[in-house]
């Protein structure tokens, strides 16, 4: 199992979602797990229902048997000021950078220098230990930037590395490589059974490929129940409206006669079940599609309720189900 | 935890409403067809259908008679074919098809090519060259994201130049916060006024001259910081970018704020799009309330994939209880099973006993999975139980699809109304949910019709269940 975790997708399919429930799914029996967020919108902290998040590691929440989840939101900034006390012993010129506003262009001006940032930390992370030798994190968990720009975003470390050929960035850059090639690292890519984000889905995993980055699983988000199944489908085709009207009356819905409440209940009803045999067969369409990605692919129900705190550690225990840890 | 009751005892009451209907009502085609907008600006969080509202806006301003072009970022390819094209690229196309007199143009924008179109337009040749053969210019103009949010500001403001078009129809970027390029001027203002460029610029100005010992030393620990930390190679090709782009840099500020000032003018209008779900509802809000602080002219908000009922009358809550009822296993003597039926939903517990105890006994033989074979060979008589019965078993179905898809109507209201709560002065645009994807012009045309349609169009029953 890789140790670091990175989780994109179309935006909308609940990315953020997903990779918290797999943090707390990883967290399980006694295992402790770092959910990176990368995007600065604090989602993690709305998922968790918790106040937004500093750049601070902090857990919020406990998985069952005894696991814990920690959680950070990555500053980009912050990260650089860190990064030069860290590695460089550069506290002091950092906070002259910052006066000057080189540590502003070097997160927003050169945006590709942020990029380097948040997967630069997100690797320490990853190979960080306790003094004891041991990893602080069993993994780390990232709620990576959507499909279209994942491999860009875990790739701009070549970029880099090629553009400063010499100097601790170049050797930073290769570090953090090292590790998102290597099979400490696996992208999984959220989806749902539509046809823009299976195709989003299916050109990402390509370029993931083609960047020799590895690719981990597909799992399909908010799959929704199945109502009706090919024998109702098939019966809602040929059946007779009375018959419907019989039907519904016979369950107190009332009168089955022609304008009785029964009978133009008929109507709504059969529409509904049209729609949803579109979208059934659309579906099916969708995970013929996802079945030729050759990845292992897991599906995720959508929770009646809406996502809250109870769902996700629903969510969590269906990962698990599947094998996902 | 929230406490449920409180909602639900509302959503018992909105039931009886006839769908989501907003406080306002954003009336598009006015918006489209006044000569006086020039640019309509379509912003939201990702995957909330974005790309296609502003592609079906576009086709509908020009069936109604305006030369438009829409400006997408970042399109999927299928809606990129839905408008006949099969690759945009970053010179405006006509799109076949649209139907009037007005016209239709889409492109992609190409942030390689436009970086290199305002090198290639403002710089002499040589220096051209060299900027354009630099390797921080390239990697920064292939498009790390940041990069994006200036040239679309730079490709909005060259379309508006030209005067051209009627109208133009920006997508956003899919960014971080697809606000970001509003920031785009400012924080190109705040680069160029900043200390650092002069930093950047020092050597290579000082060069050749004795002026290094002018320099003074904080400044030079400065470059040898940055020269430690990026190596000096990397450091000398910024160093070289900087000082070959100095004299554009102005240009580049200037016509950003420009455009800027262009967005806050009253030929602009912006236009939220969101779904109506809880994230996608929470950008939004956000959106509103930054164009608000921005002095940006808000239109109103999209609210895509809204669904409806034809059959809103019968709560989620009945439905179910009807379904259950179905369900329960009839026996053949269909007279005991409907007596004990039609004083549904209070007696349907008591007549659970008489189920079980019929332990349906055709129900696992051929006879029951076949039902239209039987039909041919036995009496009507004999077989009318078992078709009832699968009727009865596709009704429950029906009433069990119903009940789910009035959850989502609830759902679907309560996250709405929390955003009409927060922001009562914005008006709602409500789109119905397609079953399917926009496959061409076909598909966009009725996207614009339900945009332009006050409500989701629904057939209009209203069932007193």
């Amino acid at each position: 199992m890789s140790r670091l975790q990175v989780v994109s997708g179309k935006g909308g399919t609940g990315k953020t979602t997903v990779a918290a429930a797999l943090a707390l799914a990883l967290a399980t029996e006694g295992k402790r797990t770092l959910l990176v967020e990368v995007e600065g919108r604090q989602g993690i902290a709305q998922l968790f229902e918790t106040e937004a998040l500093p750049y601070e590691e902090r857990k919020i929440a406990v998985a069952p048997g005894g696991g814990e989840v920690y959680a950070l939101a990555i500053d980009p900034e912050l990260a650089l000021l860190d990064y030069l006390q860290m590695f460089y012993k550069m506290g002091g010129a950092g906070r002259a950078l910052k006066k000057l506003g080189a540590i502003d262009f070097a997160t927003t001006i050169a945006p590709g220098l942020r990029d380097v940032l948040l997967t630069g930390k997100a690797c320490e992370a990853v190979r960080r230990k306790d003094k004891a030798g041991r990893f602080v994190y069993d993994y780390v968990v990232m709620d990576a930037p959507p499909t279209g720009r994942i491999t860009r975003f875990l790739n701009v470390n070549d970029e880099v590395a090629g553009l400063a050929r010499i100097g601790p960035i170049h050797n930073q850059a290769q570090a953090v490589m090292r590790v998102l090639k290597s099979s400490e690292t696996a992208v999984h890519l959220v989806t749902l059974l539509e046809e823009m984000p299976v195709q989003e889905t299916a050109d990402g995993i390509a370029e993931l490929r083609s960047a020799r980055l590895p690719v981990g699983r597909v799992i399909v988000n908010m799959v929704r129940p199945e109502v009706l199944d090919a024998a109702d489908l098939e019966l809602v085709r040929s059946v007779p409206r009375a018959a419907v009207a019989k039907s519904l009356s016979s369950a107190g819905l009332g009168g089955a006669r022609r304008g009785g409440n029964a009978e133009r209940l008929v109507s709504p009803l059969l529409t509904q079940a049209d729609e949803y045999a579109e979208r059934h067969t659309l579906e099916h369409e969708q995970r013929a599609v996802l079945q030729e990605l050759e990845l292992p692919v897991h599906e995720l129900p959508l929770l009646a309720e809406g996502m809250d705190l109870a769902g996700l550690y629903e969510l969590a225990g269906g990962l698990r189900e599947q094998g996902l840890t | 935890m929230s406490r449920p009751e409180p909602a639900q005892a509302q959503d018992a009451t909105r039931h009886h409403a006839p769908h989501l209907s907003p406080t306002r009502v954003l009336d598009l085609d006015p918006l489209l067809d006044d000569p006086k907008t020039r640019i309509v600006v379509c912003c939201g969080s990702g995957g909330v259908g974005k790309t296609t509202t502003a592609a079906a806006l576009g086709l509908r301003a020009a069936e109604r008679g305006r030369k438009v072009v829409v400006l997408t970022i970042d399109p999927a390819r299928r809606l990129a074919q839905s408008m006949g094209i099969d690759s945009l690229d970053n010179t405006p196309r006509r799109v076949k098809g649209v139907e009037g007199d007005g016209e239709l143009h889409a492109m992609m924008l190409d942030m390689k090519r436009t970086f290199d179109e305002i090198v290639e337009a403002h710089a002499d040749g040589e220096r051209a060259a060299a900027i354009l053969g630099n390797p921080f210019y390239q990697s920064l103009s292939a498009g790390f994201a940041g990069t994006q949010e200036y040239m679309a500001m730079e490709k909005l403001g060259q379309l508006r130049a030209k005067d051209e078009w009627d109208l133009i129809v920006v997508d956003t970027p899919p960014s971080r916060s697809a606000l970001d390029f509003l920031d785009a001027p400012k924080r190109l203002g705040s680069f160029l006024d900043g200390k650092l460029i002069r930093v950047l610029l020092a050597p290579a100005k000082m060069g050749g001259r004795a002026g290094m010992k002018f320099l003074n030393v904080g400044m030079s620990m400065m470059t040898g910081a940055l020269g430690k930390l990026l190596g000096g190679q990397l450091l000398k090709d910024v160093q070289t970018f900087v000082a070959a782009m100095d004299s554009m840099f102005g240009g580049f500020r200037t016509r950003a704020d420009a455009t800027y000032k262009l967005l806050q003018a009253p030929g602009t209008a912006f236009l939220v799009v969101a779904a109506p779900e809880r994230d996608a509802l929470r950008e939004a809000a956000y959106f509103v309330e930054r164009l608000a602080a921005e002095d940006m002219p808000l239109a109103g908000l999209v609210l895509n994939r809204v669904h409806g009922s034809g059959a809103d009358r019968l709560s989620a809550e009945r439905a179910l209880a009807a379904a259950e009822n179905l369900e329960e296993p009839r026996i053949v003597d269909q007279e005991d099973g409907k007596a004990g039926l039609r004083n549904s939903p209070d007696t349907y517990e008591s007549s659970e006993s008489a189920a079980s105890e019929a332990p349906a006994p055709d129900a696992g033989s051929p006879a029951a999975t076949d039902p239209e074979r039987t039909a041919a060979t036995d009496g009507p008589k004999s077989v009318t139980p078992h078709v009832e019965r699968s009727v009865d078993q596709l009704t429950a179905g029906l009433l069990r699809l119903h009940a789910e898809r009035m959850r989502l109507l609830s759902r679907e209201q309560r996250t709405r109304d929390r955003f009409t709560a927060l922001h009562p002065e914005v008006a709602v645009a409500e789109v119905a949910a397609l079953p399917g994807d926009v496959h061409d012009l076909a598909g966009l045309r009725d996207i614009g019709d339900r945009l332009a349609a006050h409500r989701p169009e629904l057939p209009d029953t209203a069932v007193d269940a």
